[in-house]
């Protein structure tokens, strides 16, 4: 059982940091370990919990900034937006669940620190795109501040989005300030049944090229939806608006079947299920996440179909889950080989969820062994000479 | 300005450097002649200028990478340079140094509809990648104001914006990858048709990163379909405090316009003598609110903003009724640098980030400022997410002047800072704001920044004496770290 140290304060995260490094020992940051899971297991003596540096900063809606505390509860981010009628625009997944963790644990900084966007990742970008600021202690201790509080900033290198994504192995993250943006008046869903995976992915391709602003657009397959298949087209804002676009786009898929819209309740349930990939909350299988260009979206049905899995799409087609058996090497080289075969150097396959030897044993993100693994490398210690923080939690070397 | 001592040894070595060099790129590609040289002496920072030692023009990612190796080996510093638009000499020659110039990367590779990108070489202009999509009704998001002469590749180096960067994002949020060579040569693609990194996100910090990082040799960017409608609103008010509530209001009433624009007295006037757009002359703040989507969005929005801004007390609102009179109310603004222009032999464009709310403040005091320098001072503002433009009036032939300007320009940044804002929001920090980055950023900041540049560019050679006001020193800050606010080498030489 590892030793946990606890740090109320950024200040005695650096301290803690900075024992640490001067013991040439590693620590393994966490804030409520919702997506412990996720990565390579870190090597490390000690846990530094970061969930007491919590609490709102400062929110200011007017100029759409939030400053906050890492390890404030997301559950707490939500209602406070919601509040003031805005939103995390990113859509953050709640990924607990697929760890085995309950639903609704996960904070505002292992929100930014996984770097996962949800559906309207597709339109509206990721953690990165609203991370605006970061304050941080790096692996010497030494505390760095990255960005700024305003939305539109070019001064210096954009360290935050570095940082966004970097699970924890590049600082030990003590503040963040957040885009934030108004909260649609409404949204409605447009469903067309029993479509093949084929002909969904063109539907929404086609859908996507028009002038509707379709915020987010999913294909579960039938196995998922108890019968037929549904491909799912979210329409957001204002309401003569909704109603304009919902009208522009049965016009332009005419002859596709449509089946009832979902109005905003089952809008919001719906599009849960898909950001959470919550048909594959089983937490004894092993878990995929293919990015590709969008029209590559087949390409889920054909390995789920050649190794006994499951799939959805979300993203258009763009973003793939994929649910496989158990196996010693997570499937890693017959999945990871089709989608390079698929798409060359566009698109990775990350592995999301596997049992702890599986996920030591095979790189869970793409690129190791390339150019761009020596450069991470060379990035990680620059932040954290010493390896001290999250070692080993993205690639082996870094 | 001060820059890097050049050296002399370099310089002495220019004849058998441009040997070399022509036998990675052969004829035109290597210009040493002086006359030739002088072309690049200054982008469009124009009271900075230096004759670069030689410039390069490659045609091919295997060109740019052996250059980039061969300069590396050779300790000979790179300038990397698109089309020489920088605002903030962001391509500055060197008098020791090459400029590497990516004009001859000029193609559009490919359009791919079906996954809504652009694979385009960075030479391209800003505009020619909407003009490659567009019969399609497609269009590329990010439009800074030079977008007719300005390349993607610059606009990568600068993470540049423009007036409809508050909904639709910078050039950062509509890039989604590059091919890029390192300064040792080392050629790497991030990112691609796809969406995230893999792993870390290089590709956030190469954005912006104003060619200290790498050069871009291929950029695959988001295009999206073009709105249906666009219709846009003029609104004179009678302060600046009406004017800044009524953006605030709009926000609050969850609305995102495609781009909020503000001028004040002084800009009004200017625009209007220039180019006769109709703009009311007795107002203190003009506002252009744009609004696009589907047609019933956009009437809904116009009523929604109108009523927001009749609430506040504006002093006239208009809603353009065609094309041609949306382009009018526009006409004024975007010619807003050249008509300051007209009035001033030289003017200086400053480019801070403020919050919103601090607004009224800064203008009261930018006005104080303006009588204690002696030097004239007109603003345009990007209203909706805060990005100030003041534009400092001067005669660089009047002994003094430029130095006052220069003065002026830092005191106004400051005061950005001081308020919560930031000393840039789109132009970039370059040699114009370097020294400034201390008011901004402490010391543990800025030497983690310079800590990522030495995990791409070790050596230093990459566009140095740009950003940082202190060059980076690699090889120490593998053992020493900053203590107490109190950077370990406090000998160490200021630009």
């Amino acid at each position: 059982m590892a030793e946990v140290q606890t740090a109320w304060t950024a200040q005695e995260a650096a301290e803690v940091i900075r024992a640490a490094a001067a013991a040439g020992e590693a620590l393994e940051l966490v804030g409520q370990g919702t997506k412990r899971g996720f990565g390579r297991p870190v090597a490390a003596d000690t846990v530094l919990d970061l969930s007491g540096l919590a609490g709102i900063v400062r929110y200011e809606p007017e100029e759409l900034v939030l400053t906050l505390k890492p390890g404030t509860p997301m559950a707490e981010v939500d209602a406070l937006l919601a509040e003031g009628g805005q939103m995390l625009a990113f859509e953050p997944p709640d990924l607990g669940p697929l760890f085995g963790q309950p639903t609704g644990q996960g904070t505002i900084g292992g929100a930014i620190l996984c770097g996962r966007g949800g559906p309207r990742r597709l339109s509206a970008g990721a953690p990165r795109d609203h991370c605006l600021g970061v304050k941080a202690v790096n692996g010497l201790g030494d505390a760095y501040a990255g960005g700024g509080r305003v939305v539109k900033n070019v001064t210096g290198f954009d360290l935050p989005k570095l940082i966004a994504g970097s699970f924890g192995t590049l600082g030990a993250v003590t503040e963040l300030t957040v885009k934030v943006l108004p909260a649609p008046e409404t949204s409605v869903t447009l469903r067309l049944e029993g479509l093949s995976v084929e002909a969904a992915v063109t539907a929404m391709a086609e859908a996507m090229g028009t002038p509707a602003q379709v915020s987010a657009a999913a294909f579960l397959p039938a196995e998922l939806s108890a019968g037929a298949s549904q491909t799912l087209l979210r329409l957001e804002g204002f309401g003569p608006s909704v109603a304009a676009r919902a009208a522009h786009l049965r016009a332009t898929l005419a002859g596709q079947p449509f089946a009832a819209d979902l109005g905003p309740e089952e809008t919001r349930a719906v599009w849960k299920t898909v950001a959470d990939a919550a048909p594959f909350a089983n937490a004894g299988a092993v878990l995929w996440r293919l990015s590709v260009p969008p029209s590559h979206g087949p390409l889920g049905a054909r390995l789920a179909a050649r190794l006994g899995g499951r799939y959805l799409l979300d993203w258009a087609g763009g973003g793939i889950w994929l649910e496989l058996p158990p196996a010693p090497d997570a499937h890693a080289g017959v999945v990871r080989s089709a989608l390079h075969a698929a798409v060359g150097h566009d698109g990775h396959a990350t592995l999301v969820r596997a049992p702890e030897g599986a996920r030591a044993a095979v790189d869970p993100f793409d690129g190791a062994g390339s150019p761009l693994e020596t450069l991470t490398a060379r990035v990680k210690a620059q932040f954290d000479p010493g390896g001290v923080l999250n070692p080993g939690r993205m690639y082996a070397g870094a | 300005m001060r820059m890097p001592a050049p050296d002399g040894r370099t310089i002495a070595r220019r004849g058998e450097l441009v040997t070399a060099l022509r036998k990675i790129v052969p004829g035109e590609g290597v210009k040493a002649d002086d006359a030739e040289l002088a072309a690049y002496e200054c982008d469009a920072l124009t009271a900075y200028r230096q004759k670069p030692l030689i410039v390069v023009l490659p045609e091919t990612v295997e060109q740019v990478s052996q250059v980039l190796a061969y300069c590396h080996r050779e300790g000979v510093k790179v300038v990397p340079r698109g089309a020489g638009t920088s605002l903030s000499g962001g391509a500055l020659p060197l008098a020791d140094g090459i400029v590497l110039g990516m004009a001859k990367f000029n193609r559009v590779l490919e359009v791919d509809y079906g996954n809504r990108v652009a694979v385009v070489q960075p030479g391209v202009t800003n505009l020619a990648v909407t003009q490659a999509v567009a019969g399609r009704g497609f269009y590329y998001a990010p439009d800074p104001s030079s977008q007719i002469a300005c390349t993607v590749g610059g606009n990568i180096a600068e993470n540049s914006g423009g007036v409809h960067c508050l909904k639709y994002g910078m050039t950062s949020n509509n890039l989604l990858g590059v091919e890029m060579v390192l300064m040792d040569g080392t050629i790497l693609r991030l990112g691609g048709k796809h969406l995230d990194a893999p792993g870390l996100d290089l590709m956030g910090v190469v954005c912006g990163s104003e060619g200290l990082l790498g050069v871009v040799t291929e950029a695959t960017v988001r295009i999206l379909r073009a709105p249906e409608t666009q219709r846009a609103l003029l609104i004179g008010f009678p302060s600046v405090e009406q004017a800044g509530a009524t953006v605030a209001a709009v926000i609050a009433a969850g609305v995102i316009p495609a781009a909020m624009e503000m001028m004040d007295r002084a800009a009004i006037h200017a625009a209007e003598a220039f180019v006769h757009a109709g703009y009311p002359l007795d107002v203190e703040a003009l506002l252009i609110a744009e609004l696009d989507g589907p047609e019933a969005e956009v009437a809904h929005l116009i009523a929604v903003v109108e009523a927001i801004a009749t609430k506040h007390g504006c002093a006239s609102v208009r809603a353009s009724a065609d094309e041609a009179e949306r382009l009018r109310f526009w006409a004024g603004r975007k010619a807003a640098f050249p008509a300051v222009g007209r009035i001033s032999p030289d003017y200086f464009c400053m480019d801070g980030t403020i919050p919103r709310n601090r607004l009224p403040e800064v203008l009261n005091r930018m006005q104080a400022m303006s009588a204690e320098f002696g030097l004239r001072v007109a603003n345009v503002f990007h209203a909706g997410d805060g990005n100030l433009h003041p534009l400092i009036l001067y005669d660089a032939d009047k002994p003094g002047e430029l130095e006052r300007a220069e003065a002026f320009g830092a005191a106004i940044l400051e005061l950005c800072v001081e308020v919560g804002g930031v000393l840039t929001g789109e132009h970039g920090v370059g040699i114009e704001k370097r020294d400034l980055m201390e008011v901004q950023f402490g010391p543990e900041d800025l030497a983690q920044q310079q800590r990522l540049k030495c995990a791409f560019d070790e050596s230093g050679l990459l566009n140095p004496g740009k950003v940082f006001p202190t060059l980076c020193r690699c090889a120490e800050y593998g053992r020493v770290h900053v203590k107490g606010g109190q950077f370990r080498f406090p000998e160490l030489e200021r630009f």
